[in-house]
């Protein structure tokens, strides 16, 4: 009993539930906004990374392997801490969503570029031989038949992003896991880290089950 | 004189193999041309060249219409103005028939909606699969979805049509629907150039059928001297291989 009243504190946690919803809202804003931003990077990487002079593309490919390989929380601490000796000052929300966009749009590109191999060459000639130009082939014919195939590995990236916005609480940013430790501090009680856990489970669970289902939908092979 | 597609001195390697060795070929306004000849022989490479599908190196010379076909706007012009069906189909496969045949008039040519379905009503029509067209490509046959790629390269209203064995992906029994749309095409007045096994069809409907090996026009003449009298002996040997068998 003393376990469950250390932990599941029932009280403890309708007193923080307000701080831990404030946080919640943070977090789901930093997620969904570098979520977005990631895609919009991702795709643009892409392009470049598959259609550019030889130079730029080099550059593109520098540029995904990098940050695919630098460790989310040490991107992070750069920006926040290391930037202001040159005069780049952002704050908590900025710094994270900067670090999360800049690692996500990097695996998104390798999502989206794999998407984009695997449309089988006839499509790009049936396309030149009727005159589309390499924008039109791109958005007509191309990226709507990648789209089908790179939704499952996209959830998993948007999924990994929301995960790793708890990192941002080690920026002083007030999200979940941050309004959490705090709450647990004013408490003495460890109640709220639970009721945070149970939060993002209840986000992300579903999420995670959402694309095992739609992996095996795809994989079905239904042309 | 030139021709309306007009060849010059043609060359193609990919690595170190040697495709076309310099090929040169006049076809007229109109004319049906059959391209014949063993697997390997370059025939596909060949018209693959002409709207520009394989660059192909600055000695060598296309001409569409006397408009050249090198990068840039002249070969937009030129992929505007000629019409290309491939052995696979490469239909688009998340479009339905009526929207794949719709989408190049109205993205290249600017084409209004209500005009491009018209058209596309029109066109399936005469290639006969009009009732199909709210499908997607994966529930029709092999050979109503090469009938749909006719009519999708036809709504270009091109001057010139390019067939890369367009029937070698079907099953037998569907070949001759595929032909006979080719027929009637060729009676139109579009100019023709088509790669094909079918030496029935050769006969039957081209004005000149090229008999090409080893990257090389071997001979070229009227269909009824070439598969009744070759006079060179690998055109003799190939006939000979694929008439009686």
């Amino acid at each position: 009993m003393d376990l469950f009243q250390t932990f599941f504190n029932l009280d403890v946690l309708v007193r923080t539930f307000p701080m831990l919803i404030e946080g919640l809202w943070l977090t789901l804003q930093l997620g969904v906004s570098s979520i977005i931003a990631g895609l919009i990077l991702g795709l643009v990487l892409c392009m470049i990374r598959l259609y550019s002079p030889a130079v730029v593309r080099v550059l593109a490919r520098i540029y995904i392997d990098v940050f695919r390989s630098i460790p989310l929380l040490v991107l992070l601490i750069i920006v926040y801490y290391a930037l202001p000796f040159v005069g780049i000052r952002l704050s908590p929300f900025a710094s994270a969503m900067t670090a999360l966009t800049l690692v996500s749009g990097a695996y998104t590109a390798e999502i989206f570029r794999a998407g984009i191999e695997a449309i089988p060459k006839g499509q790009f000639e049936a396309s030149a031989a009727l005159g589309l130009s390499h924008r039109q082939t791109m958005l007509d014919v191309i990226l709507p038949q990648s789209i089908r195939m790179v939704i499952p590995p996209l959830t998993n990236n948007s999924i990994n992003v929301v995960k790793d916005t708890a990192l941002a609480s080690v920026v002083a940013m007030p999200d979940l896991l941050k309004q959490a430790t705090q709450a647990q501090a004013l408490a003495a009680n460890p109640s709220p880290l639970i009721g945070a856990a149970a939060i993002y489970l209840a986000f992300l669970l579903p999420a995670v089950l959402l694309v095992t289902r739609l992996e095996r939908r795809f994989n079905r092979g239904n042309a | 004189m030139s021709g309306y597609v007009s060849i010059r001195n043609l060359r193609k390697s990919f690595g170190t193999f040697e495709a076309l060795r310099g090929i040169d070929l006049d076809i007229g306004r109109g004319e049906v041309v059959c391209v014949i000849g063993p697997s390997g022989s370059g025939k596909s490479t060949l018209i693959r060249c002409i709207n520009r599908l394989e660059p192909f190196s600055d000695e060598s010379e296309i001409r569409v219409d006397d408009i050249p076909v090198i990068p840039g706007r002249s070969l937009a012009k030129v992929r505007a103005e000629v019409g290309m069906v491939f052995q696979a189909f490469n239909l688009f496969p998340h479009l339905t028939v009526r929207e794949n045949v719709m989408l190049a008039p109205r993205r290249v040519r600017g084409t209004s909606r209500a005009d491009a379905y018209r058209q596309a009503e029109m066109l399936l029509a005469r290639v006969g699969i009009r009732e199909q067209a709210d499908k997607y490509p994966s529930g029709l046959s092999g050979g109503q979805q090469q009938r749909v790629a006719i009519a999708r390269a036809l709504a270009m209203e091109p001057q010139v049509m390019l067939f890369d064995e367009p029937t070698s992906a079907l099953d037998p029994e569907m070949v001759g629907e595929v032909l006979d749309v080719m027929k009637d095409l060729a009676g139109t007045g579009v100019t023709m150039i088509v790669v094909t096994h079918e030496m029935g069809f050769a006969r039957q409907v081209a004005d000149r059928v090229i008999f090409m090996d080893s990257g090389e026009v071997i001979e070229a003449g009227p269909p009824d001297e070439i598969f009744a009298n070759p006079k060179e002996a690998r055109t003799q040997n190939f006939l000979k291989a694929v008439l009686h068998h």
